[in-house]
């Protein structure tokens, strides 16, 4: 029984090396590929501007899927792959902007927004006309009288 | 009710002023759009105040191609222009190219992801206005550059600093707005 195990252990490793999968023409571990996947994920293409490089069909973009999974397979960190990206083609090849002096205004709109509509809120609170007093027993009975 | 002088004022003041502020801001957007000194959709280019990053590409048919080294210290500001004979807007600018090079400006080529023999076809047909030609059929090098379409113009100063690039077609206006002014300052 245990030899038997241990038979089936040794072949655990190709098992793992049945889940390969090839994209762009690269060979790669699903893992691999669902880790190039993000970062693909996370990166503008620049040809058509508001797809990601994973999703976009342009041939820069499958060229720049391919640099990914070449580095993923090489066991280079996501971080310096994103590095490697924003040295050619500036921050602007990140769907998410970094927090830099650039980027403050962009990062603050939101707070100052908020800022602002309480502002307004409490400015329009403040001016609310307040209601008349309500009548006097006196001041009803006599109104009382004249709609009679 | 009454409301106080000063909340009066600032209830006015306030909109009043953001509209004038955002107004202003508008204006001088659309007014430097005009003067060509401003493009919303310009990518700013890593390789600026940088030299280019290494590569060394075969030339043409043959010819002489170059290397980065060989853009390390150009005797007079020169442009790098990327093209390709697929591409629409290269021929857009090849007039301006042509002449830009009659007027004694350098330009050196490189041909992106092309075939050497539609490349020469293409050249033989819209005139050749490189000094020198270099091949990037892989767009490796263009990948490393930050290309991110064809046609792009590099502006080399005579450290081999790149100045300046600019992606589409070059036209009159660009010309004459800025790369002008450019080629004044780094000469």
């Amino acid at each position: 029984m245990k030899r038997v195990l241990l038979f089936l252990l040794a072949f655990l490793p190709a098992l793992a090396q049945a889940q390969m999968v090839t994209r762009d023409g690269v060979t790669l571990t699903q893992t691999q590929e669902t880790r190039a996947e993000a970062i693909g994920d996370q990166l503008r293409c620049l040809v058509c501007q508001n797809e990601s490089i994973e999703g976009s069909s342009a041939t820069l973009a499958k060229q720049l899927r391919i640099i990914i999974r070449q580095h993923v397979v090489e066991g280079d960190s996501n971080k310096s792959i994103m590095q490697f990206m924003v040295q050619r083609y500036g921050i602007f090849v990140l769907l998410k902007p970094p927090f830099t002096p650039l980027t403050y205004l962009l990062y603050a709109t939101p707070p100052l927004a908020l800022i602002i509509g309480l502002l307004i809120f409490w400015v329009a609170r403040r001016i609310r006309v307040t209601p008349p007093a309500p009548l006097s027993a006196e001041d009803a009975k006599r109104l009382d009288e004249l709609l009679q | 009710m009454a409301m106080s002088a000063t909340r009066r004022r600032l209830l006015f003041g306030i909109p009043l002023a953001l509209a004038v502020v955002g107004g202003e801001g508008f204006y001088t957007i659309l007014r430097r759009m005009q003067r060509n000194d401003y493009d919303p959709h310009a990518l700013p280019s890593p390789l600026i105040g940088k030299r280019p990053p290494a590569f060394s590409l075969p030339g043409l048919n043959g010819g002489p191609g170059f290397s980065n080294l060989d853009l390390l210290a150009p005797p007079r500001p020169m442009l790098v222009n990327w093209f390709a004979s697929w591409c629409i807007p290269c021929v857009q600018e090849a007039q301006m190219l042509d002449w830009l090079t009659k007027n004694g400006l350098t330009i050196w080529g490189i041909n992106y992801e092309d075939k050497a023999d539609t490349a020469a076809h293409y050249l033989a047909q819209n005139g050749n206005p490189y000094t020198r030609i270099a091949t990037d059929i892989s767009g490796l090098t263009a990948i490393n550059w930050g290309v991110y379409g064809v046609p792009e113009t590099y502006l080399i100063d005579k450290t081999g600093i790149v100045r300046w690039r600019y992606a589409g077609p070059l036209t009159p206006d660009i010309v004459n707005g800025t790369l002008n002014k450019l080629l004044r300052r780094y000469s």
